[in-house]
């Protein structure tokens, strides 16, 4: 061994605190977003209805009058076909799932496009004949829209923001922060589906089972749960930062513990496969038609079957509950008995060198 | 999964953890050299499983943490350059250089891309021959075969717009330096398995018999990673000192012959700086000769850095060695997060330090912090 080694030298750099641009982990749906959102927009905009940081906000215009549910949603998904799905339905039932959170029957949408110069007009026809379809499965109008075109090289083809409204029934009270003790906390299938799927063909990976994405409209299954019981207490819809995103945002907004059995949460195994071989966890990983339900454990049974009537949750689990213990932190049972903090992805999901 | 799920079975995973119990008598540092199996291990609450007598100590095996902060600027100052697509995997990205990194680069402009395989950059290469495209070539025996590859082919093939920015190390040399250490507290060493299917697990015999420590070769999953600390305990129990391998459905004595063939032919060893530790003789890769034309740090000599600054707040080389555990630091949680690390073991989702954050802040083991957040 060389003289000059010494081991006690072992130490690191000092990096940057905070990154003086925007870099694409500040889009992830994990704690560097959190962290613009509550340091840079909430300070600024900051109101009731939005310090709620629901999918949707809840407004109550009328006390006679339902309240509203209102949500928006921009979709930059590349590339813009994927298996199962394309940015034209996913942006529908992107926004279609964020009134549904509140248990609203979703009413209208509004479309904006941002074109990008050179986009054929055969790709545009494909993308708006699937967002005319998706409107019509989901029973929305689209009332109002807008139109811009972008010079070359501005855009990735195509952008697409939708806004929603949507009408919450009577009696019905569901946000983010009302999670309890004792609830059950139910995933109504698969995880990680959306975001392999893209995965799968946006890095060029060949997988000898074709992962589709589960983008789909859950307002109906959130019809059906709440027929079986309006004890629902919180609904989150698991896109961007995954399962464990939604869980640490309601754990953290009603500030209590969640624990779940990793066991239990469905998984495809061509999912579970692909995020193996990458090196990713599935509970990171988005979704685009599954959601997350808190609801009073009494009744969770009875919830729980309605799902599984439907489409949508035939493969509805009950994966943990809520404990006062950790509060606004998720901790997972490991199927060898041990357990793990399941916290925020912290920026972009990077596949691991080996 | 076929292949997988019997080596995740919680079943099995206990009874062997029940053995290692009945065995153990006295406490024992055992070192695991590979950031993955410290991923795993606290991934799967194993290490809350273990005996009180057991304390598994998180070695330098990750690629990410040990690259040289020199190289880490000149990837940034690489990737900044308009004529270059920059190609890494990708946890190389977060990785912070003195004053920024490539995420940074790729959010100012700069066309840095994540791939899988090297091979991927040669693709990339061919596909725009207008630029260079120059690849991070970092890890140890295990990536060095693909990388080694990727460079033989761009000289078969003729692909003159290719470049490979290499770092490479190898583990026996570190395990050397670690035993060499003067405050060295491991009793133990559990091999990393992917290295030793590269490289077979022969060249420990040496370290065995001047050191006079086991060495067993471990697989990944728990019920690997039980049993490999069970063959480790039974030695040193036993007073023995012997190369074993515990994961035998992968690993042979003499390891893959035609990998190494390949990095032998384009790579040779070379004394290589760790970040944070030093220069330590013999311990990594560079190209060889014959391949010159491919090291992008000969094809781009106007790439300097300046005097690298490290911190002096972070003790991840006294958590590489095993003498702190990550929770141990004063700023973990609090000034070193994976969202604003301070130390690149923080960075890596192999690092130690990102390992314990990410799954173990709740357990008792970390005491306080868990509780507070």
């Amino acid at each position: 061994m060389s003289e000059h080694f010494d081991i006690s030298r072992w130490t690191c750099p000092l990096p940057l605190q905070n990154y003086p641009t925007i870099v694409m982990g500040h889009g992830s749906g994990g704690k560097m977003m959190s962290d613009l959102i509550h340091h840079m927009f909430l300070p600024l905009l900051e109101n009731d209805p939005l310090n709620q940081l629901g999918d949707s906000a809840v407004l109550e215009i009328n006390p006679d009058a339902p309240r509203l549910a209102f949500s928006t949603d921009s979709f930059v998904v590349h590339p813009l076909f994927f298996p199962g799905g394309n940015i034209g339905d996913l942006a529908v039932y992107g926004t279609v799932n964020d009134l549904a959170m509140t248990g609203a029957q979703p009413q209208f949408l509004s479309a904006a496009f941002i074109l990008e110069e050179g986009l054929p007009m055969d790709t545009l026809g494909q993308i708006t004949t699937a967002f005319a379809e998706a409107a019509a499965i989901s029973g929305v109008q689209v009332v109002t829209g807008d139109t811009k075109v972008v010079n070359k090289g501005h855009g990735d083809g195509l952008f697409i923001n939708t806004t929603g409204i949507g009408l919450i029934p009577p009696g019905v009270d569901i946000a983010p922060g009302n999670a309890q003790v004792g609830d059950a906390v139910i995933v109504s299938g698969t995880v990680g589906d959306h975001g392999m799927a893209i995965m799968s063909v946006r890095e060029g990976l060949e997988f000898e089972t074709r992962i589709l994405s589960d983008t789909a409209p859950l307002h109906e299954l959130v019809e059906t749960m709440l027929a079986a019981s309006r004890d629902i207490h919180c609904l989150r819809d698991a896109t961007r930062g995954g399962l464990a995103a939604a869980l640490n945002e309601l754990a953290s907004s009603s500030r209590v513990g969640i624990s779940f059995e990793e066991g239990l949460v469905p998984l495809q195994p061509a999912v579970r496969a692909a995020c193996e071989m990458l090196g990713m966890d599935p509970f990171y990983v988005a979704n685009e038609g599954k959601l997350v339900a808190i609801v009073n454990g009494g009744i969770a049974d009875e919830v729980l079957a309605a799902m599984r009537s439907h489409p949508m949750g035939e493969q509805a689990v009950i994966i943990g509950h809520v404990v006062a213990e950790h509060p606004g932190m998720v901790v997972s049972k490991t199927n060898i008995g041990g357990s793990r903090v399941v916290d925020l992805p912290a920026g972009e999901l990077l596949p691991r060198i080996c | 999964m076929k292949y997988l799920d019997e080596y995740r079975d919680g079943e099995l995973t206990r009874k062997l953890l029940g053995e290692i119990e009945q065995v153990v008598t006295r406490p024992w540092k055992i070192m695991e050299v590979c950031g993955g199996q410290t991923h795993s291990i606290i991934k799967s609450g194993l290490d809350q499983l273990l005996p009180p007598e057991i304390d598994l100590v998180h070695g330098p095996g990750c690629p990410v943490c040990v690259t040289p902060l020199e190289l880490i600027d000149k990837a940034i100052a690489l990737a900044s350059q308009p004529d270059i697509i920059f190609t890494s995997y990708g946890d190389m990205l977060r990785v912070p250089g003195s004053e920024k990194d490539l995420f940074s680069v790729k959010a100012t402009g700069g066309d840095v891309r994540i791939v899988y395989s090297p091979l991927d950059a040669l693709k990339i290469a061919q596909q725009n021959p207008d630029k260079t495209v120059v690849f991070f070539g970092i890890g140890f025996e295990t990536t060095a075969p693909a990388n080694a590859m990727a460079v033989m082919q761009a000289k078969t093939q003729g692909i003159e717009n290719f470049a490979m920015l290499v770092s490479h190390v190898t583990v026996p040399p570190a395990i050397t330096a670690i035993m060499e250490s003067p405050q060295v507290q491991v009793n133990a060493f559990l091999a990393a398995g992917h290295v030793c299917t590269v490289m077979g697990y022969w060249e420990y015999q040496q370290l065995v018999d001047k050191y006079q420590v086991p060495v067993v070769v471990m697989g990944f999953e728990p019920v690997d990673i039980a049993r490999a600390i069970l063959m480790c305990v039974q030695q040193l129990e036993n007073c023995e000192a012997r190369v074993e391998n515990a994961y035998a459905r992968s690993v042979e004595e003499s390891g893959n012959q035609p990998a190494q063939k390949v990095i032998n032919q384009v790579f040779a060893p070379t004394d290589r700086a760790w970040r944070g530790i030093g220069t330590i003789p013999q311990s990594g890769y560079r190209l060889r000769e014959a391949y010159q034309q491919y090291d992008a740090e000969l094809r781009f000599p106007e790439i300097k850095t300046i005097n690298p600054q490290e911190s002096s707040l972070c003790i991840s080389g006294l958590v590489l060695q095993g003498l702190k555990k990550p929770n141990e630091c004063p700023a973990f949680g609090k000034e070193c997060t994976p969202q604003s690390p301070l130390g690149a073991t923080m960075v890596s989702s192999e690092g130690a330090c990102a390992a314990y954050y990410q799954y173990g802040r709740y357990s008792d083991s970390l005491g306080e912090l868990g509780k507070s957040q």
